[in-house]
């Protein structure tokens, strides 16, 4: 590893040097016009040039379909790849509810200004008012190119775009395609970028996986990836890298994202030196069906309309073993009501994913494994009668009837909080690159828009933001400004990286030890769940800090991975990802331990009101805490880039 | 419960395959069967055997990954549900089920149940898309769709390209599938410009990648998932015509 370690850039400097990161924010002009201002200071170059550089792009969800579709458009050579058998099956297709854009159709006085704020206000203020600025400015004109490319968004009856309300707004800007939105954007940009891989102009390396990133001149100039047919290890050569590889919430083993999501790029990165920004800012979802002892931990998430018409309820006595019709109303704890009368079942996100979780604590957990709390719908089955019910959810209820085998209009749904959503992620700049020159970041791999909590339908509006109108720009704007050499296979940094790949791979295969990957998984899953989930504190947090490092030592000791590197190898896969979620479960404590307040998602339970609700401190936390890799076994250094607010004044976090 | 399972294994595209049988016992009725399958695979790993190949990733239905015959039927043969979804308790306790993959001359098999798709992929580049250039799009409103018309073009975008109508369809054809797509495109006014040449490049592309004719057996609407029926075949022949027009 040392010869990695001579070839990185800039970062992390020597500890006496102080790092400062420099966001290439738009400085003292308006945030209407910095995004407009800072277009026209982008350097351009002729298409003629643009053909003769190739841009990696990793991953084919919303951001980075996108962004090789648009990048290819343009002329550059793009090489995509993604772990999937195609890219139409990245996790953007599972998103149901919809994409916020202000467009304003319904009259309701919807502005760039407002869906600004509201993201804004929703992140807790721990995003970066320009980056969210400029989201709100660009929903419009990604709701135009959508449907241009045929997304059959829902329409009204005289055929124009129709919007629903989502929470945290008190607009109706949301655009929607049934529960189907997520899929429908994604083929969007996934027919897109077919017509450029028909075209030539995208190379496609589809069951592909990044392993390591490729430094050249302390600049990221490809990747190493995995053929996961072959198991060949190859170098892909590129002028800029694009990190478009989605989330980390497959972390907590338990939580909402598929099968196959990872964290394996971005870590990699960070340990080349692009710095990790807020990583344990993970958002929960309360409506998940709880895991019901099956060994994977993909959770179903269930829509959170529910708590419409559900009361949500535990057994007054822990250990209560009878099923739900046979507990009498008055052994009943309906706590959200008892403990929120004023929002009750409606309680936010994270209030009320709390609130179960210390009902399980207790022990008055419902279902085989304790995990779970019961969603009511008898009552409103009673008050409505069961076509009403039909009507309003019938989708959401055979999902659930699929996934339990119970009709939750005749039996409590049994639902339980899982995580979702990663706020935190690569650190990027105003112009979406990372600390390493050359490497991009975008969609939710990157931290940059949401703060510590995102607002629900704006995770699709930011990748397709990201990856269409921002990211294109920009690298554009990086490959005009330098000149690049020809990198040859011989190079030290092409060189060094295969290394570092095929040595991880023989070293997982060759600790030949008694205990799955899996296995590790779900015991990082569990201590995270613990120690750095819905609640923390600076003791849980020091003692699963002690544990993963631990878990970690065990994995590299008693790892069972069969099989060989040169064959389709799915357990390979699955170590591998395993081994960098080690890594990142120690610097989400790290993280949630430095954070001295409660924002948004995190929750430290020594910062909280009288009511227990979260207490922010501006004074001290108003930052991006920045983590940058100090190599293995020392701690990693952190550097916190102030976050200045000039639309707000700051105010305390109020629900009521 | 206690399921025997058939299981086809092969190492690799070009090793020769069979049916190996496992017991799996102890499986909650509340598993599906892919659950059912890594408790398998837990089972294989701990005895020092090589855990059964098969893909699965959002499991829940929409992503298009999983794909497995169960007793000769794609998905298993119930109604509206992928592998994933698929629950143990829809079988007797103590069933036999022949699990084996997608099969078609245009899926060569990879490994064990997993099987290469990329030919879809290629069909849809042929042209299953609008030719419009990221930045070059009209406002939004200013084409107003009918409503039933956007309603009955989300019925056929709503495929999720998991190729379970080839794999029943005893021609191996992905009528359905081409079908879907032009359906999705040809009913909006935005695909409309570029409907007749569509048409044309994606059976061709279809035909060039092996899958076979469609001689309307019905077996790939019985299949299909996402209740994606016929009536696309019906349109995708209709386009066709009007393209040698």
């Amino acid at each position: 590893m040392s010869a990695a370690v001579a070839s990185r850039s800039a970062v992390p400097a020597p500890p006496s040097e102080p790092v400062v990161l420099d966001a290439r924010l738009p400085g003292a002009t308006s945030l209407a016009e910095a995004w407009q201002n800072r277009k026209q200071e982008l350097q351009l170059v002729t298409r003629a040039r643009r053909r003769g550089q190739t841009v990696l792009v990793v991953g084919s969800g919303l951001a980075g379909a996108a962004a090789a579709a648009t990048l290819s458009e343009l002329g550059y050579r793009v090489i995509c790849l993604c772990f999937q058998d195609s890219p139409r099956r990245a996790h953007s297709v599972a998103a149901q509810g919809g994409i916020n854009a202000c467009k304003n159709y319904q009259n309701d006085g919807d502005s760039v200004e407002r869906l600004f704020k509201d993201t804004l206000k929703g992140g807790d203020y721990r995003s970066r008012e320009a980056n969210v600025y400029r989201l709100a400015e660009l929903s419009v004109a990604i709701i135009d190119q959508c449907v241009a490319q045929g997304v059959p968004f829902a329409r009204e009856y005289a055929g124009h775009l129709s919007n629903r309300s989502f929470g945290g707004a008190l607009v109706s800007r949301t655009f929607y395609a049934r529960g189907l939105t997520g899929q429908q954007l994604l083929l969007g940009a996934y027919q897109a970028l077919s017509k450029e891989v028909a075209s030539g102009g995208v190379q496609l390396l589809a069951r592909h996986e990044v392993l390591e990133l490729i430094l050249h001149d302390g600049r990221a100039r490809g990747v190493v990836a995995r053929d996961l047919v072959t198991g060949e290890q190859k170098a892909l050569i590129a002028e800029a890298v694009v990190l478009a590889t989605g989330g980390y919430a497959n972390v907590f083993h338990h939580s909402t994202n598929a099968m196959g999501s990872n964290a394996t790029a971005i870590v990699r990165a960070y340990e080349q030196g692009a710095a990790f920004a807020n990583p344990s800012f993970v958002q929960f979802h309360p409506t998940c069906v709880p895991p019901g002892g099956q060994p994977e931990g993909k959770l179903l998430l269930m829509s959170e309309a529910l708590r419409n018409d559900g009361r949500v309820w535990v057994p007054r006595a822990p250990g209560d073993a009878r099923r739900p019709e046979q507990i009498p109303e008055a052994e009943r704890d309906y706590y959200l009501e008892r403990l929120y009368p004023r929002y009750g079942n409606l309680s936010p996100r994270d209030v009320a994913s709390r609130a179960a979780k210390a009902r399980c604590d207790q022990g008055c957990g419902v279902g085989p494994t304790g995990r779970g709390v019961y969603l009511d719908l008898c009552l409103a089955v009673r008050r409505e009668g069961v076509g009403k019910l039909e009507e309003r959810y019938g989708n959401v209820l055979e999902m659930y009837r699929r996934a339990t085998g119970e009709d939750p209009l005749e039996t409590p749904m049994r639902i339980y909080p899982g995580a979702h959503y990663s706020m935190g992620g690569l650190w990027v700049d105003y112009e979406l690159m990372s600390t390493v020159p050359g490497l991009f970041v975008i969609g939710e791999a990157n931290f940059s828009d949401h703060g510590a909590n995102r607002l629900g339908a704006s995770a699709l509006l930011q990748g397709l933001s990201d990856g269409y109108f921002i990211l294109p720009l920009t690298a554009s704007s990086y490959l005009a400004s330098h000149a690049f050499g020809a990198l040859p296979a011989s190079a030290s940094g092409v060189r060094d990286a295969l290394d570092r790949a095929r040595q991880r791979t023989e070293r997982l295969l060759s600790v030949r030890g008694q205990r799955g990957a899996l296995d590790f998984h779900a015991e990082l899953g569990a201590l995270l769940w613990d120690g750095c989930g819905l609640c923390r504190n600076a003791a849980g947090l020091e003692h699963a800090l002690g544990r993963v490092r631990q878990l970690r030592d065990a994995f590299w000791q008693e790892l069972r991975v069969p099989g060989a590197a040169g064959e389709l190898n799915q357990e390979l896969e699955r170590a591998g990802r395993v081994a960098d979620f080690l890594e990142l479960g120690e610097l989400m404590c790290r993280d949630a331990l430095a954070r001295e307040e409660s924002a948004g998602c995190h929750f430290r339970e020594e910062h909280q009101t009288a009511a227990g609700e979260g207490q922010r401190d501006d004074a001290h936390f108003a930052h991006v805490s920045a983590w940058f890799h100090t190599g293995r076994g020392t701690a990693p250094r952190l550097v916190r880039e102030p976050l200045g607010f000039q639309s707000v004044v700051l105010a305390e976090r109020n629900y009521r | 419960m206690k399921l025997l399972l058939n299981i086809w294994r092969q190492p690799s595209a070009s090793a020769p395959g069979r049916f190996v049988r496992y017991t799996v016992t102890g499986i909650p009725p509340s598993h599906s069967l892919l659950e059912a399958l890594d408790v398998l695979n837990q089972n294989l790993l701990a005895a020092g055997e090589t855990p059964v190949a098969f893909e699965s990733d959002c499991r829940e239905g929409i992503c298009g990954a999983c794909g497995v015959v169960v007793g000769g039927r794609a998905h298993g043969g119930r109604a509206l549900t992928t592998s994933c979804e698929l629950r143990v308790s829809a079988f007797a306790d103590g069933a036999e089920l022949t699990i084996e993959p997608f099969r078609a001359k245009a899926f060569p098999v990879l490994r064990d149940l997993v099987v290469d798709r990329s030919a879809l992929d290629r069909v849809i580049g042929a042209g299953g898309y609008v030719s419009v250039r990221t930045g070059s799009a009209p406002e939004a409103n200013v084409t107003p769709i009918a409503k039933p018309i956007v309603e009955q073009a989300l019925d056929a975008a709503a495929c999720i390209g998991c190729g379970a109508c080839v794999a029943a369809c005893p021609n191996a054809s992905a009528a359905l599938f081409v079908g879907a797509k032009i359906t999705h495109l040809a009913l909006l006014p935005q695909g409309r410009v570029e409907r007749k040449s569509r048409a044309a490049a994606l059976v061709a592309a279809a035909d060039r990648e092996g899958f076979g004719a469609c001689t309307a057996h019905g077996e790939c609407q019985a299949a299909c998932p996402k209740g994606i029926e016929l009536g696309v075949i019906t349109r995708m022949n209709r386009e066709l015509l009007h393209a040698a027009e």
